[in-house]
């Protein structure tokens, strides 16, 4: 132990590895890949046949019993199919994309901690051991890995994710991906910003960004696993869930937030030109990350496995309570598509500048308050009133401050876009602000298909 | 032994990246080509147990920063090759290959300097002879982002607060300059300038090269 290191804070394993430490891996990368893939295809099912259920249609129901095998019937119809890419489009590029997307859809998945009892030894008896459970006579926890970095592995994906788009979109040559492409870039940076700030009132919370520390906090020391009370979805307020699970979908690009691929103004989005299996992986990142997305609520507002252990197999409890709760999350995504319409670009955009990231911003600064107050043990009234009044004072200005801009920029708009002109030049730039101008200039000059991929022909 | 191995590919996966920024024909393989460069860097910071400097690495450099790059050359359609054989002056470039050559032995004069200090010694000797304190590493490496936010909120606060002053000015700056005024003519002349400008500086290249 030179470096005296924990193996979790040890990615090089400077203290020597040997087979159990590998084995140990190799079998929670290749369950958590395994895992992943059938959790895709059967999410596919569950999401088709439950939105027939809400439309009154059948769904799915010839290929086997109800229709269960219908995703894997598709899966080997896309790797039989022909796979063609335009004649306009970066060969590297357009081979390159899938495989960012499906990826980064796989790694953001590792930190999620999916089992291990972490209630209290003294009350369950003998399992509870902090989240671990025993393999191989090593001790390891039930997720692939857990970096000190821990729930910023979540971002890092995420961002990087963008790539997959934005490089799909671009290098396919024609325009309706390049327009798909450009609206997702810009919606996922958007979001990013609403979604960074909820994860970060939680960590606040817990004082740690490690996910197997964030779910430890929130399980209580009883049998039955601790009360929702101390969930960080009740500790940070409901805000910080409300903000995340909005921001995820519109991250994940799921209805009503899909304008990525408006199949009504760009044919099919970003994917328009793909086929074969390359389509197939971008279809098996998105439903994988709305599978990632739901375990990272679970993890980061409900407990993650937390839950009552009662006899017998207790390894296995955490993990039921985990699925059920990410099942939860899974039909919520599908309640969304069915019964929300889409939203128009500009109320996208104004909604998650306008909306969302000023209400985590007046959010954190309460939390942040809040922890201030805890740590430095402010408990005399003259304490108390001194540090709301300045606060208050602060929200109070800062709010202020938001009603002006907003204000203006109301002004500004209806001066740009309204004043002197008729009603038919009014209609087609509604949305310009936002939306239609960057995509017609990348239309005027950027679309790689007008002289060929390379410029040379 | 598992440390050599990951310092090599990280190292390697660097300098491709970097030699292919600079080779690349087309801003965009360039543009991914240094993204490759700071997954590199990335890499070498968690070998060096800055795990937090390590993501924010990613989540900035290659999540924000190039993400940025790209919507520029896409927007402004120069995402093709650019023709680099025109304009550049004899002399540019044998002033160039000076200072590369200069730049490259400085820095490997600086490294041959710092490996002269340390040579030989390992991190176990440079603690018992105080130059490296082992302990205080080890035990910080999971508290580095409380480390890191204690000094910046702590000693270097103005600095933090004058960057963000900075950068609030810069995005006002850009606001002002982009945003053309709509008083004189209604707007609609704004707007069209708006658009063909772009369109013209997009259609030249094309056109010249057909």
């Amino acid at each position: 132990m030179r470096w005296g290191v924990a193996v979790t804070g040890d990615p090089l394993f400077a203290d020597g590895v040997d087979w159990g430490d590998i084995g140990i891996v190799g079998i929670k990368v290749l369950v958590a890949f395994a895992a992943l893939l059938v959790a895709t295809m059967f999410m596919i099912w569950f999401e088709r046949k439950l939105i027939s259920d809400m439309q009154h249609r059948i769904g799915p129901n010839v290929a086997g019993p109800w229709g269960l095998l219908q995703a894997l019937a598709d899966g080997i119809k896309f790797f039989f199919k022909e796979d063609l890419r335009p004649a306009n489009a970066d060969p590297l590029v357009f081979r390159l994309a899938p495989y960012i997307s499906a990826v980064t859809a796989f790694v953001a998945f590792a930190i999620v901690p999916i089992g291990g009892v972490f209630t209290d030894p003294a009350s369950t008896g003998a399992a509870g051991r902090g989240g671990t459970v025993t393999l191989f006579g090593k001790e390891t926890i039930l997720q692939v890995a857990d970096p000190p970095v821990g729930i910023l592995l979540l971002l890092a994906m995420s961002s990087v994710a963008v790539y997959g788009v934005m490089l799909a979109g671009w290098s396919s040559g024609s325009k309706y991906p390049l327009i798909g492409s450009v609206r997702a870039s810009a919606q996922a940076i958007s979001y990013e910003a609403a979604l960074g700030m909820s994860v970060v009132a939680v960590v606040i919370a817990a004082g740690s960004l490690s996910t197997q520390s964030i779910v430890s906090q929130q399980v209580g020391g009883t049998w039955w696993g601790g009360s929702p009370d101390d969930w960080f979805l009740l500790t940070t307020g409901i805000v910080p869930f409300v903000v995340f699970l909005i921001s995820a979908t519109a991250e994940l690009n799921r209805p009503p937030f899909d304008l990525v691929e408006a199949e009504q103004e760009l044919v099919g989005g970003f994917h328009t030109e793909y086929s074969s299996i390359r389509f197939a992986l971008f279809f098996l990142a998105e439903f994988m990350n709305v599978i990632t997305m739901s375990a990272i609520m679970v993890t980061l507002f409900f407990g993650g496995p937390a839950g009552p252990v009662f006899f017998g197999l207790t390894w296995l409890w955490p993990t039921v309570w985990f699925l059920a709760k990410v099942l939860a999350f899974l039909f919520v995504f599908v309640w969304f598509r069915a019964t929300l319409p889409r939203l128009r670009y500009d109320q996208l955009m104004s909604l998650g500048w306008k909306v969302l990231i000023p209400v985590m911003l007046f959010w954190l600064m309460f939390l942040g308050l809040r922890q201030l107050v805890a740590d430095q043990g402010w408990s005399t009234p003259r304490e108390l009133v001194v540090v709301l009044g300045l606060s208050a004072a602060g929200l109070a200005l800062g709010w202020t401050l938001l009603a002006a801009a907003l204000r203006a920029a109301k002004r500004n708009t209806a001066g740009e876009y309204f004043e002197g002109q008729d009603l038919e030049a009014v209609t087609p730039t509604a949305d310009a602000p936002t939306g239609s101008v960057p995509a017609d200039r990348a239309l005027a000059g950027a679309s790689p298909g007008e002289a060929g991929p390379e410029g040379e022909s | 032994m598992v440390e050599v191995v990951v310092f090599a590919v990280a190292g390697a996966a660097c300098l491709v990246g970097a030699v292919g920024v600079v080779l690349s024909r087309n801003p965009v393989h360039a543009a991914l080509m240094l993204v490759m460069t700071l997954f590199g860097v990335a890499v070498l910071f968690v070998a060096l147990q800055a795990h937090f400097i390590a993501a924010v690495q990613v989540i900035v450099y290659a999540g924000a920063i190039v993400v940025l790059f790209l919507f520029v050359i896409m927007l402004l359609g120069v995402d093709r090759a650019a023709e680099l054989s025109l304009g550049a002056l004899p002399a540019q470039r044998w002033t160039a290959a000076a200072f590369g050559l200069g730049g490259a032995a400085v820095l490997v004069w600086l490294v041959a300097a710092v490996d002269r200090i340390f040579k030989g010694a390992h991190s176990y000797e440079l603690e018992s002879a105080g130059v490296v304190e082992t302990d205080a590493v080890a035990t910080s490496y999971a508290t580095d982002v409380s480390a890191i936010a204690r000094s910046l909120f702590s000693d270097y606060v103005y600095a933090f607060e004058l960057t963000s002053l900075l950068l609030i000015v810069a995005v006002i700056g850009t606001v002002i300059l982009a945003r053309r005024s709509y008083g004189a003519d209604g707007g609609r002349a704004g707007q069209h300038g708006d658009e063909s400008a772009p369109a013209e500086s997009g259609a030249t290249p094309q056109e010249a090269r057909q």
